[in-house]
């Protein structure tokens, strides 16, 4: 498999890592070639970003070897890993929003006791590498005013500034919309063409076909294929990081709506500070459909399902949930909206939907602690609890099914398991599922919304909120997108498109 | 993958990691009790002899223990619900003037039936107002919980000063203190307890507030682990975001918890006052509620873990005092030092012989 024509910029042999039990990296092996855009795809917990981590220094490897340029390397640190010119641009920005774009790029480079040197320095070579690689961004503004696709470019252009001609991109596009993602493509193929080395970690299998040269898949901390782009497409990568078939395809039945069961009118939610978080939001959500709420993170998704939840009141218009009436006047509570049957599987699950120090069995109840069978004459019936967990592992395939076991030792797509089970098991008669997937491995994306689709059509209202634009048009009966806090557009799910949401979610209004 | 280490065997992680801090810190106390002149392991037969060589240094210890049981207990269930209580001092200073109130109130015509478990409940509710307080303005005022904890201890400790020198100071009397309580109103001591069952020890200050103090142990941890209140207090404790979205009132919950912590903390007044002095005194506190913190901290937050560290620190203070006697090298200042040490290596350093912990079970396992 491998080719000896083009030069190794970067060269793994038989990487091998454990954490204590885990053994995270199995002898994985690999070659980047100079000059191309490597991509690196698989599964939460494959191992991809623990190998990219060893590589840039933050680990070390167990065992295997580490070739840059084809001279064997020690990678101790982040600073032997700039040393040898590979830089890495993390998922979550290391900005400081407070500093402009030049403050930022010579934080940690500050090339002497006083900035101003430093600062001049750092201004002629971000003209050059503006120049040089399209990455045009105003110097003198400060990173808070900037978009997010703009802030990645100043991370890019940091590593670029500390000479690094290999750059590693963990999950870029994540935070980005579709139009974002299109320019940072962009911006990679002409990082390519100037001669830079880009590894690209992602399980975005779009943005794997349309830019990358080369893909490598890893499966539990093994590299078990590499395949040239050209060859290979979506159902191919996703059968070989899984291990099996995958089917993307939902075929859903056609909606059977029923009554209203969630409504909301004029919603708005203004912060103590005076910040408008949501602003005149009106929807309803019936019966036996899914309404995706699309938009790109921080857009007042957030603010809304917990607006819906019971968990923040809001501050002004009024809601209906299966016949409460809520307003600023009458707030209502979380445990009172669970009476009210609507569900709520939050956004955060580590956050939010549980607790990571508490049993499985202790987070399988969180929220109905109160309830019979799990509570009687105000005290708790442990026994009853672990069966009701054991249940839900059951019939939601919750691996291991272990309800002694702590929340925290279990995958994401297992503590998401867990939390759905928890909301579904009830039969809510409406149901909130924030990022219903995120973090989450293929096989269970696929189990989750399977089961939404099933809580649909045996008629619950199911309302998703998802940065996911896929998962929106692929759940969605009917798409809403929000912008600054407003719903800016609707959509009937059949006549949605990539392109058109994406002009929304950016702000652009559509009729 | 951040937790990059295997965990340790839960044997290990609650017997054996606390064993190997103390052994840590008695190896520092060697060598600062042989750099002033004295033979440590003199002294550390001194200071074990002193805390467990008779039936009267057993006593001392447990009823010191007593004292600490109640203090950790108190900052553990605060410390459950994610809140710093550095006021069990002040909330157990409190909690005696409620107990000293009632029994001076109503000790000349209640019997002790009724006499003993009302002074109880009295220095549960003085002790859990005082803790209220800054619960309050904590939950719905954002004051910071360890700040307001903090100056209440000194507000306590003015207030009864005042009180004691002004109000409640026996008549005539030239030392602060209170007229002496009815007998009705003694809590037993365990050496007239144990006489009448027919076991014969040695008087001292030991008391059957123990009995009490162990009680107080089962019931928080029915409390915490087995009730709807416990679970939510815990969630609130480890994940706020998860308590309110779980529907939770995070404000009750938070005046609930420090309500409890400060009752607890008031059992301090019932072995003191009720047990050994029998008259409302100054100082009775002194320092149980900050040692407290090092007891929870080293039981783990748990009524078993308390327990134990409460036993060691009883057996410190006891065993501290005897070698403090039996040379005077060793002052009282050295004790606390002592004392300092363990909770210094058990608190602060407590993950410090992890690591070696960990290799040493991960190339057995």
């Amino acid at each position: 498999m491998q080719e000896l024509t083009a030069d190794a910029a970067i060269e793994l042999r038989g990487i091998d890592k454990s954490f204590g039990s885990v053994h995270a990296v199995r002898g994985a092996s690999l070659r980047v070639e100079r000059g191309s855009i490597t991509g690196i795809v698989g599964e939460n917990g494959a191992g991809k970003s623990t190998l990219m981590s060893i590589l840039y220094g933050l680990h070390r490897a167990d065992a295997g070897e580490i070739l840059v340029e084809g001279r064997p390397v020690q990678m101790a640190s982040p600073r032997d890993a700039i040393g040898h010119g590979i830089g890495m641009v993390h998922q979550h920005f290391m900005l400081v929003d407070s500093f402009t774009v030049l403050e930022n790029l010579i934080l940690g480079a500050e090339g002497g006791p006083l900035l101003a040197g430093g600062l001049a320095a750092a201004r002629t070579e971000l003209a050059r590498l503006a120049r040089d690689y399209g990455l045009a961004v105003d110097p003198d503004a400060r990173v808070a005013d900037l978009s997010v696709g703009e802030q990645q470019r100043v991370e890019i252009l940091k590593v670029l500034f500390r000479g690094a001609r290999i750059l590693i991109l963990d999950e870029p596009s994540a935070v980005l919309t579709p139009q974002e993602t299109d320019r940072l493509l962009e911006i990679l193929r002409l990082l390519r063409d100037r001669g830079v080395t880009v590894v690209l970690i992602t399980h975005k299998l779009r943005e794997i076909l349309s830019v990358t040269d080369k893909v490598i898949v890893m499966r539990r901390g093994e590299v078990v294929a590499e395949r040239r782009t050209a060859q290979t497409d979506a159902e191919d990568l996703a059968e070989l990081m899984v291990g099996r078939k995958v089917r993307f395809d939902l075929d859903k039945e056609p909606t059977r709506q029923g009554e209203t069961r969630l409504a909301a009118r004029h919603l708005s939610l203004v912060d103590r500070r005076g910040v408008r978080l949501l602003d005149d939001i009106s929807l309803d959500v019936k019966a036996g459909e899914i309404v995706g709420i699309a938009g790109v993170s921080g857009n007042g998704q957030s603010e809304l399902l917990q607006v819906l939840a019971g968990i923040r009141p809001p501050t002004g218009g009024e809601m209906e949930a299966c016949g409460r009436r809520v307003d600023a006047a009458h707030p209502v509570d979380p445990a009172e909206m669970r009476d009210l049957g609507v569900a709520h599987v939050p956004e955060d699950r580590l956050r939010q939907g549980l607790v990571p120090a508490f049993l499985a069995s202790e987070t399988s109840i969180l929220g109905y602690q109160d309830r019979e069978p799990f509570c009687h004459n105000y005290l708790m019936d442990g026994p009853a609890v672990g069966k009701y967990c054991a249940d839900l592992m059951e019939r939601f395939d919750v691996r291991p099914r272990t309800p002694g076991l702590r929340s925290s030792n279990f995958s994401g797509g297992n503590q998401q398991k867990l939390i759905l089970a928890r909301e579904m098991a009830r039969n809510p008669k409406v149901l909130l599922v924030g990022q219903p997937t995120r973090g989450v491995d293929i096989g269970a994306i696929e189990f989750i919304r399977r089961e939404l689709v099933r809580s649909r059509d045996a008629g619950c209202a199911v309302l998703v909120v998802s940065v996911e634009l896929e998962e929106i048009l692929s759940l969605a009966d009917r798409i809403l997108v929000m912008f600054g806090g407003r719903i800016v557009g609707e959509v009937a799910a059949g006549e949605a498109d990539e392109r058109t949401l994406g002009l929304m979610m950016a702000g652009a209004r559509a009729a | 993958m951040s937790a990059s280490r295997p965990p340790l065997p839960g044997w290990v992680e609650i017997g054996l990691l606390p064993l190997a801090n103390i052994a840590m810190a008695f190896l520092v106390v060697g060598l600062i009790v042989k750099l002033i002149g004295v033979d440590p392991f003199h002294a550390l037969k001194l200071l074990v002899l002193g805390a467990v060589g008779s039936s009267e240094s057993i006593g001392y210890t447990l009823y010191y223990a007593t004292n600490f049981i109640f203090t950790g207990l108190a900052v553990a269930v605060a410390f459950h619900a994610g809140l710093f209580n550095i006021g069990g001092e002040g909330q157990a200073y409190i909690g005696g003037l409620g107990c000293g109130l009632a029994v001076l109130a109503l000790d000349g015509i209640l019997p002790g039936l009724l006499m003993i478990p009302l002074a109880i409940l009295a220095s549960a509710a003085f002790g859990a107002a005082w803790a209220a307080i800054p619960a309050w303005m904590q939950a719905w005022r954002g004051s910071h919980i360890v700040i307001t904890t903090i100056m209440f201890n000194f507000v306590a400790s003015a207030l009864m000063v005042y009180l004691m020198v002004n109000v409640l100071i026996a008549p005539g009397s030239m030392t602060p203190q209170s007229r002496g309580f009815a007998a009705s109103a003694a809590v037993p001591s365990m050496q007239a307890t144990l006489q009448w069952v027919g076991i014969a020890v040695a008087p001292s200050a030991l008391n059957l507030s123990l009995l009490l103090a162990l009680l107080a142990c089962v019931g928080v941890w029915i409390f915490l682990w087995h009730t709807p209140w416990g679970y939510g207090l815990r969630t609130l404790g480890h994940n706020p975001e998860a308590a309110l979205y779980a529907g939770t009132n995070l404000k009750r919950t938070t005046l609930l918890a420090m309500c409890l912590s400060g009752a607890l903390a008031g059992g301090v007044a019932v072995n003191e006052l009720l047990g050994v002095h029998h008259r409302l005194v100054l100082d009775f506190a002194a320092g149980y509620g900050f040692t407290g913190i090092a007891v929870a901290l080293m039981g783990r937050g748990h009524p078993l873990g308390i327990v134990l560290a409460a036993l060691l620190f009883g057996a410190l203070q006891q065993g501290g005092a005897e070698l403090n006697f039996e040379i005077p090298k060793i002052t009282r200042e050295m004790v606390v030092v002592i004392q300092g040490l363990v909770i210094l290596f058990s608190g602060a350093l407590v993950h410090l012989p992890r690591p070696w912990l960990q290799a040493l079970f991960a190339r057995k396992g």
